[in-house]
């Protein structure tokens, strides 16, 4: 264990409401081994009543498999020692029955993709009335619907009856993560364990889930053990934080001492990876008052409701001493792009009038949430969905007046990264083979500048030459991303579309690719559209920001307009939606199980 | 419904040009039914009568027109004194057996309708309790068990496991009539009597597809999310199963329902073995002795008994899985509330596209042991 742990045993600061519970859930030194790899080395955790533990760590740090052991759901070929106590009983040695019986009575556990957590084939009515059965007991129909209504009615759904009676695919991620709780809360568990709960919603989702998940703690009085890796949503929940880093606890503490004043290096390397609004704001307007030089060539869409042509004026035309981007006609040039999905019982605009203008070496932010019609724009660009335009260049060519096999000649001048890694590169395939794919495809290309080509891209995205020769699994999901991106600059693209690049990345990873894109940007000057969903992300990379809601732009600018004074309604909720790690200890605010006294009564013994 | 209504357009495409297909094969056979008919010694004129008696004196085009317009109103061969009549669904007139092709097939289709449906039953009931057993047991002798017998099943050929069961069930043990049939309205007991060697016979056969379908999809079901949060919920591994097995459901339904059509069109190994009079027994007959209108007779009703199948087990997609309801393709509701609306680009909320592997079933590559070709 590293010597940074501090306060194992103490626990959380005096807490002035305590009334002297026992620990809710205490794991003492757990290891986990799987066919004799160290998974867990000797973790030490403890859940109170009435509180959230945070347990805070990147993919492969076991804080998943803590859950699974602690629940009694580790896979079989796993060795689970030390010891897990919730409420002073043994969890360890139980039987699969006994455990089965605890996790009825006494826990509910909340998983990360709420999409795939109910079976699609159920109504969520009657999941509900199995596990009413099972945790609470309810035999009869009409008492389990009664039940089911309240539950779903507890977590904050406005129509309790139509989402009882929907199947899953009917109901958003935000709405399913809501029954999945719903679901967690029936037995009236002590303990709540949530394995990443809000990191597959949008952001706006994700608040209200944690806002939800604060408001059960503080009005049930149970514990939540919280897992995640993203030190904003500990930063606005948590109140205690165990760090863990392949397997070892590196610190301990309350959330005041770990985020406020981080001791182990490790903490301070996940802290500074994340993507933060103040810091990237501050670079980008550092970075537009130089651009002012450089020429801005972004022209707010003319349609665009809030960011008016003012803008795009004062911004093209008040500087006559360009440099000389501005003599480079843009890269990409869009004007009223829609497309249009047809849908039973009439069409559905997944893009309505969205255009912008991109130059040499600028890189666009595309931002909304899921839905918005972000990645549709990026694939109507490059002809993949049928889209309609009033202008469409690439590289001053408009696509869609060319003959079919002229028209993959421009298109191949777009590369495009997409969001997982490990479903877009061939996995039986070596990497140089996957990067040398659009050479090979464009033809005409020489076997010895091929190779140097290849070395050339992986040279672009800092990854040594001798990598060609390995296959996508031997490679971290950062170095895979880093492929896929080598991949895209291969035939030295003019544009390059990426799509969630960095949303299936830890915030460490997410924080090289992106450094790394950046790099390869400047070097290399080519334009990008950069898709996310992340506001922070955007802001810490892109030039210039474009807002989607429901398929139009509701806010276009540059980066420091649009994110440091937003004039939408809906930029300023995404904005205040950013889960930020300080937000709570700059504002003072104490732990949310603080501020209200937790009732007894809730706590079944 | 418009989706229905194009997928039975679809399927009446299908039957007719099955259709034209076997016919041109009458038709380019080298066999002259007229010259069966025309008896020994042939004259030229005799043969040219008998040709106009046939009706094959037409051009093919006029003569499948005759044969299609044939089923709807009925057909006269000859005229006169000694004129044919074939009544209106007329699918042809076997000249040696001096029967319409429709009255062979009705006589039989009783025969190959009680084998196919005690055979669907059973293959479907054992393979799939077999996969799902060997799928919770997973890697255990049960499981290992399954497989290895699945792996024999699937590879057998049906006449050396009917005649195994012969001579073990029948000759052997002597606990069954080695074969011949008896109506079910005479004595169902002595009907079941003899059917069960022929339903055994093809279950195990056919069988082994359910079980490696079901314990390789249940292994998958039982490791999605949805599994995983029952169980954390504290649901028994039994509730479990069930869970997984409806998810199975739709392609279950599509393969049962490939079986049953396949299996009415006639088994022809089985039904010969056993000594059973149905469909596949009245092929084999005919293809010996050359009887073209009864070849291409059960033909048409066997591939018309597979299509119908077809459309059913498509017909019934959308109420095995809602997502498919929606639209036919891929399917996520356009709901308003909430912020997290679907779209088709973007990430999905309802999860892996239901057509998807998990519900694709390796059909293609396999072919129903046991049925008429």
């Amino acid at each position: 264990m590293s010597d940074s742990t501090r306060a194992t045993d103490a626990g959380p600061a005096q807490d002035p409401g305590s009334t002297g519970d026992p620990d809710l859930l205490a794991l003492r030194n757990l290891r986990v081994t799987i066919a004799g790899r160290p998974i867990l080395k000797g973790l030490d955790l403890t859940v109170r009543a009435g509180r959230i533990t945070a347990l805070v760590g990147e993919s492969g740090s076991g804080k998943s498999m803590t859950a699974l052991a602690t629940i009694g759901l580790a896979p079989a070929s796993a060795q689970v020692t030390g010891s897990a106590r919730l409420r002073g009983e043994e969890l360890l040695g139980r039987s699969p029955q006994q455990m089965r019986r605890t996790r009825a009575g006494g826990l509910g556990m909340i998983f990360q993709e709420p999409g795939q957590s109910l079976s699609p084939v159920m109504k969520v009515s009657a999941v509900f009335r199995d596990v009413l059965g099972v945790r609470e007991n309810i035999r009869s129909r009409p008492r389990a619907a009664q039940r089911t209504r309240d539950l779903l009615a507890s977590v904050g759904l406005p129509d309790p009856d139509r989402t009882a009676s929907s199947y899953p695919h009917e109901l958003s991620g935000g709405e399913l993560q809501r029954v999945v709780i719903a679901l967690a809360l029936s037995g009236d568990p002590a303990l709540l364990i949530a394995d990443e709960p809000t990191t597959a919603l949008d952001v706006t989702v994700q608040r209200g889930v944690l806002d939800l998940l604060t408001r059960i703690v503080r009005e049930r009085g149970i514990g939540v053990l919280l897992i995640t890796h993203d030190m904003g949503v500990v930063g606005e929940i948590a109140d205690d934080v165990v760090v863990l880093q392949g397997g070892e606890v590196r610190e301990t503490g309350t959330v005041q001492q770990v985020l406020g004043a981080p001791t182990a290096p490790y903490t301070q390397t996940l802290l500074s990876a994340v993507p933060r609004l103040l810091p990237s704001l501050e670079r980008a307007s550092a970075r537009s008052s130089a651009e002012q030089k450089d020429g801005a060539s972004t022209r707010g869409d003319d349609d665009t409701a809030a960011r008016g042509d003012d803008d795009a004026a004062t911004q093209g035309e008040s500087d006559p001493s360009r440099g000389t981007a501005a003599s480079e006609p843009p890269v990409v040039r869009v004007e009223g792009l829609s497309v249009r999905y047809d849908r039973r019982g009439g069409s559905h605009l997944a893009l309505d009038d969205v255009g912008f203008e991109i130059g040499r070496g600028q890189i666009h932010g595309l931002v909304g949430e899921s839905g918005s019609g972000k990645s549709t724009w990026g694939k109507a660009l490059v002809g993949l969905v049928p889209a309609q335009a009033r202008v469409l260049e690439l590289d001053g060519t408009d696509p869609r007046s060319l003959s079919p096999a002229a028209r993959r000649g421009v298109y191949a001048r777009a590369g495009l990264v997409f969001q997982d890694p490990a479903s877009s590169l061939n996995p039986r395939r070596t990497v140089g083979w996957s990067i040398s794919e659009p050479l090979h495809l464009a033809g005409g290309v020489g076997r010895a500048d091929v190779d140097r080509r290849v070395h050339h891209a992986l040279e672009q995205v800092r990854l040594p030459a001798s990598y060609t020769q390995r296959l996508p699994h031997e490679l971290s999901g950062g170095q895979r991303q880093r492929v896929s991106i080598a991949r895209a600059l291969i035939l030295q693209p003019s544009l390059l579309i990426a799509d969630e690049p960095t949303s299936a990345l830890d915030v460490t990873v997410q924080a090289h690719v992106i450094e790394v894109l950046r790099e390869a940007i400047e070097e290399a000057r080519f334009a990008c559209v950069f898709i996310s969903h992340d506001l922070a992300v955007v802001g810490s990379l892109a030039d210039h920001v474009t807002v989607l809601r429901r398929g139009r732009a509701v806010e276009q600018g540059t980066v420091h307009q649009v994110l440091g004074s937003p004039r939408h309604e809906y930029t300023r909720a995404l904005l205040e939606s950013v889960p930020d790690p300080s937000r709570r200890l700059r504002e003072g605010q104490r732990p949310a199980c603080e501020s209200v006294g937790r009732p007894e009564a809730t706590m079944r013994g | 419904m418009i989706p229905a209504l194009q997928r039975a357009a679809r399927s009446v495409v299908v039957l007719l040009m099955v259709m034209t297909l076997t016919f041109a094969i009458f038709y380019l056979a080298p066999i002259d039914p007229a010259l069966q008919m025309c008896g020994k010694p042939c004259s030229p004129e005799d043969l040219e009568a008998a040709r106009g008696f046939m009706g094959f004196d037409q051009p093919w085009f006029a003569q499948l027109g005759t044969f299609l317009v044939a089923i709807f109103t009925g057909r006269t061969f000859g005229s006169a004194e000694v004129a044919v009549q074939c009544a209106a669904p007329c699918l042809g007139y076997s000249f040696q057996l001096h029967q319409s092709v429709t009255e062979l097939i009705g006589d039989r289709f009783p025969v190959t309708f009680s084998i196919a449906l005690g055979a669907v039953a059973l293959q479907a009931l054992f393979g799939i309790a077999a996969g799902a057993l060997a799928a919770r047991r997973q890697g255990g002798i049960l499981d290992r068990t399954v497989t290895g017998v699945s792996v024999v099943a699937a590879s057998a050929p049906a006449f050396v496991v009917g005649l195994l069961a012969v001579v073990v069930f029948a000759l052997q043990l002597d606990l069954l009539p080695s074969g011949g049939y008896e109506p079910f309205i005479e004595s169902p007991l002595q009907w079941a009597r003899h059917l069960v060697l022929p339903w055994i016979t093809l279950a195990f056969l056919n069988g082994a597809v359910y079980a490696r379908l079901v314990r390789s999809s249940m292994i998958e079901q039982l490791g999605l999310d949805y599994a995983r949060t029952a169980r954390a919920a504290g649901l028994p591994e039994r509730r479990i199963d069930r869970y997984a097995l409806r998810n199975l459901a739709l392609p279950l339904t599509t393969l049962i329902a490939l079986d049953i059509g396949a299996l009415l069109g006639g088994t022809v190994i089985t039904e010969r073995i056993f000594g059973l009079p149905g469909l596949g027994a009245l092929l084999l007959d005919a293809t010996s002795t050359a009887d073209l209108p009864v070849i291409v007779g059960t033909t048409l009703v066997g591939s018309l008994l597979i299509v119908l199948a077809n459309l059913c087990a498509d017909l019934a997609r959308p109420l095995l899985d809602r997502r498919l309801a929606a639209t036919g393709r891929r399917t996520t509701t356009l709901s308003d509330h909430g912020t997290g609306e679907p779209d088709p680009s973007d990430s999905d909320p309802s999860g892996p596209d239901p057509t998807s592997s998990t519900h694709s079933i390796p059909r293609p590559s396999r072919t129903t042991q046991e049925t008429s070709p």
